[in-house]
């Protein structure tokens, strides 16, 4: 698989950092035809979270409550997305000193969120040996028009997307998943559904069209043509599909999964509500028992304040995080 | 009667397994609560994070269940978080394993994400050549009891993959490969075929 040397050697060659002291010698070494960090277990640990709730975290206090309630992943950052609404300015990759403390503190798969196109900000992701890169809207992006090239890495990447074609552009670029955009940090599912619903959607739509309309559909989506032809036959994307954004209680995560996600992204959703740990615990047993009404209703009992929200539709145009990414 | 498998559907690849088991012509079920176990002649652990899946196991009264399943004959199989699941024992704090098999597992034997590969070995009682596996953040068994036998190790003679009559674990994903001679053996396993391999 196509890993460029550059960014290939920087995470395994025993450079001390706190995190290669911790791992132990890549035992895959002495096995002679073994390959490390193809697309098949890039895409593979995204499969593995299926199902699941990942958590935004930034502190590993933070990160063990995530973990002991049922995280399958957590995402570390400085400010979760609705501080970074509040304090506004250019919000830029976490500390490495924090990323390595949540890495320390959990078992867990450990994300960390890069700007869009800020390649050197994943480059250092993946020397610090993080489980996930998230190339975010939510921080500010550092380019205008080009995404990073995701399969120069053997860390895998989650993108965000508002509808098929920008899904396919992302994986086409060697994203292992897709999450739903949303509208990050406002506590409003709203916008994550609409952004599911129009990846879906469209995934059916396409299923309709006669080959020979692909190609013009392919087009006018903006997406590669040999992705929407895998699309049109499989009915599903190629990778994973979470859904992200304004996810605040145990029943938004449930809908998400009724409408057909494969798990959820919870952000600001946690640590802004009044207990974090039962809601957390909650929403990841709402996920998993999404189809249950019964158990979503035992869950939802006393959870005390969910986060206070802003309404996505009092947002102006340049305020809106799902606008960025291209 | 097409053989009755479950896929424990509380988090992780679980939809992998069924399609899988589906295009052998098993009848799959989804099992979220214990209830779900009665009347299946297998049950899929699949892989996933292994602390969500104790987790939310434990808050249905599962470890039970599945040690009650067992007992009563049904064949169990545990891929990668599934293998860490049934463990007797792990080298780590958390979490709890199940008890179903006598094997020691360390977690996350291999390193993080970024050391996750993907390889060919041949494993016992799987014919016609080697396996194409791939490790996620896989674990490795450390210790097994008698009665156990180790059907797959790496080329420097890390153990892998083990069986024990109706039970079996693997550290790898064959659900993630076209490939479906394990879900096969796994399916044998089921119907009563505990041959020695």
């Amino acid at each position: 698989m196509a890993t460029s040397p550059t960014t290939t050697d920087t995470s395994t060659n025993g450079t001390a950092t706190s995190y290669i002291d911790r791992v132990r010698e890549p035992r895959w070494l002495n096995s002679a035809e073994a390959e490390v960090g193809s697309y098949a277990v890039k895409a593979g640990l995204a499969q593995m979270l299926k199902g699941g709730v990942i958590m935004d975290v930034v502190d590993d206090t933070q990160a063990k409550i995530a973990e002991d309630a049922g995280a399958v992943a957590v995402m570390a950052l400085e400010r979760v997305p609705a501080d970074i609404r509040q304090d506004g300015g250019v919000a830029r990759m976490s500390d490495p000193n924090m990323i390595e403390a949540i890495l320390k503190a959990v078992t867990i798969p450990v994300m960390a969120k890069s700007r869009i196109g800020h390649f050197v900000e994943a480059q250092v992701l993946q020397a610090l040996g993080v489980d996930f890169c998230d190339e975010s809207e939510v921080l500010t992006p550092a380019d205008h028009e080009f995404h990073s090239n995701k399969w120069a890495f053997k860390m895998p990447f989650v993108c965000g997307c508002t509808n098929l074609g920008e899904a396919l552009r992302r994986i086409g670029e060697g994203a292992s998943m897709i999450r739903t955009k949303g509208e990050a940090g406002t506590g409003d599912v709203v916008e994550a559904v609409t952004h599911a619903r129009a990846v879906l959607g469209e995934i059916r739509r396409l299923q309709q069209l006669p080959e020979m309309e692909l190609m013009t559909a392919a087009k006018n989506m903006g997406a590669p043509y040999d992705l929407v032809l895998e699309v049109a036959r499989t009915g599903k994307l190629p990778v994973v599909n979470f859904a992200a954004g304004g996810i605040a209680t145990p029943a938004d995560a449930a809908l998400m999964m009724q409408i057909g996600v494969d798990g959820v992204f919870v952000g600001s959703g946690i640590f802004k509500s009044d207990n974090p740990a039962q809601r957390a615990d909650a929403i990841v047993q709402a996920t998993t028992h999404y189809d249950n009404p019964d158990i979503i209703a035992n869950v939802s009992r006393d959870l005390g304040e969910a986060m206070v929200g802003i309404s996505s539709s009092e947002l102006s145009e340049s305020e809106r995080l799902a606008k960025r990414g291209w | 009667m097409p053989l009755r498998i479950g896929v424990l559907a509380l988090q992780g690849d679980f939809q992998e397994h069924r399609a899988v088991f589906e295009s052998l012509g098993a009848a799959v079920t989804e099992v979220r609560l214990p209830h779900q176990l009665e009347g299946l002649d297998g049950l899929v652990i699949p892989g996933g994070e292994s602390t969500v899946i104790v987790k939310l196991a434990h808050r249905y009264d599962f470890p039970d269940a599945l040690r009650r399943f067992t007992d009563e004959g049904g064949a169990v199989w545990g891929t990668c978080a599934g293998m860490i699941v049934m463990a007797r024992e792990l080298l780590e704090p958390e979490p709890e394993p199940f008890s179903l098999m006598d094997i020691t597992v360390s977690r996350n034997w291999f390193g993080r994400q970024v050391d996750s590969f993907e390889t060919d070995i041949p494993v016992k009682g799987v014919p016609g050549g080697p396996v194409h596996a791939v490790f996620i953040r896989a674990p490795s068994v450390r210790e097994q009891g008698d009665g156990v036998e180790c059907i797959a190790k790496l080329e420097d003679g890390t153990p892998v993959a083990v069986r024990s009559g109706k039970l079996m674990a693997t550290a790898f994903h064959p659900e993630l490969t076209p490939d479906t001679r394990i879900h096969e053996l796994f399916l044998r396993m089921s119907a009563g075929d505990i041959s020695s391999v």
